[in-house]
């Protein structure tokens, strides 16, 4: 088990009901997070109800749903972004 | 080469002078500017962003714009926080010694921030929040810098 930081931006956010948290996880990768989450809880399930709408960061590099979480220290959920 | 995250308005004229003062080599200089734009009803825009990642994201763009292209200068604004319609929410900048520099590299800069700078927008109307979607044109637009 490993413990990471998992913050969460606009409607994921509001969904999951917060913008950051601490996750004990023996998660291998962002999709395994996932899984554990939305098994965890309705609210994340709902929130990750969708996968093609939600981005995904790791340590605040854009990364995707495969990417391994050893050594880690935070992930990132968030829509697809709209700047400018 | 700077980048700025800022909840502050800015002023436009007064960062193209300061780009350029005592930059006598540089002949072109671009900038683009965002309002928030109300098609109808709209209150205010909430602009979200990830502190950390944003100004890392920002200056990786930026970075690669000056790889790309010969630029003198170059300058990113972009705000968060709460903004109401006609507010300014961010600015690129791009000085070079020609045109066409400054020209392409703007539009690049500006085709990468919309999808690949962390940040989301909320509006508020008389119809309560809504967030606005990214579009298929936005990420269109990356292509042709592939």
């Amino acid at each position: 088990m490993s413990e990471l930081r998992v913050r969460y931006f606009a409607w994921l956010r509001e969904r999951v009901g917060e913008s950051s948290e601490t996750v004990e996880t023996g998660a291998e990768t962002v999709r395994g997070l996932v899984d554990e989450l939305s098994a965890r809880e309705e609210r994340y399930a709902l929130a990750f109800a969708d996968l093609s709408a939600v981005r995904v960061a790791v340590d605040e590099e854009l990364a995707d749903l495969s990417a391994p979480l050893a050594g880690v220290r935070e992930v990132a959920f968030f829509p697809p972004m709209t700047g400018g | 080469m700077a980048v700025r995250v800022q909840r502050e308005d800015f002023d436009c004229g007064a960062e193209i002078a300061a780009l350029t003062a005592g930059r006598t080599e540089i002949g072109a200089v671009v900038t683009f500017s965002g309002l928030v734009r109300d098609s109808g009803g709209l209150a205010s825009l909430e602009l979200e962003h990830y502190p950390g990642m944003t100004e890392k994201a920002l200056a990786a763009i930026e970075a690669e714009a000056v790889s790309r292209w010969e630029l003198q200068a170059s300058l990113v604004i972009h705000r968060y926080g709460r903004l109401a319609p006609g507010d300014r929410i961010m600015m690129v900048a791009t000085a070079s010694r020609h045109r066409q520099a400054a020209f392409e590299a703007a539009e690049f800069l500006m085709d990468y921030l919309k999808s690949r700078a962390p940040f989301w927008k909320k509006e508020s109307g008389p119809d309560g929040g809504r967030w606005v979607d990214a579009t298929e044109s936005d990420e269109a637009a990356l292509a042709r810098w592939k």
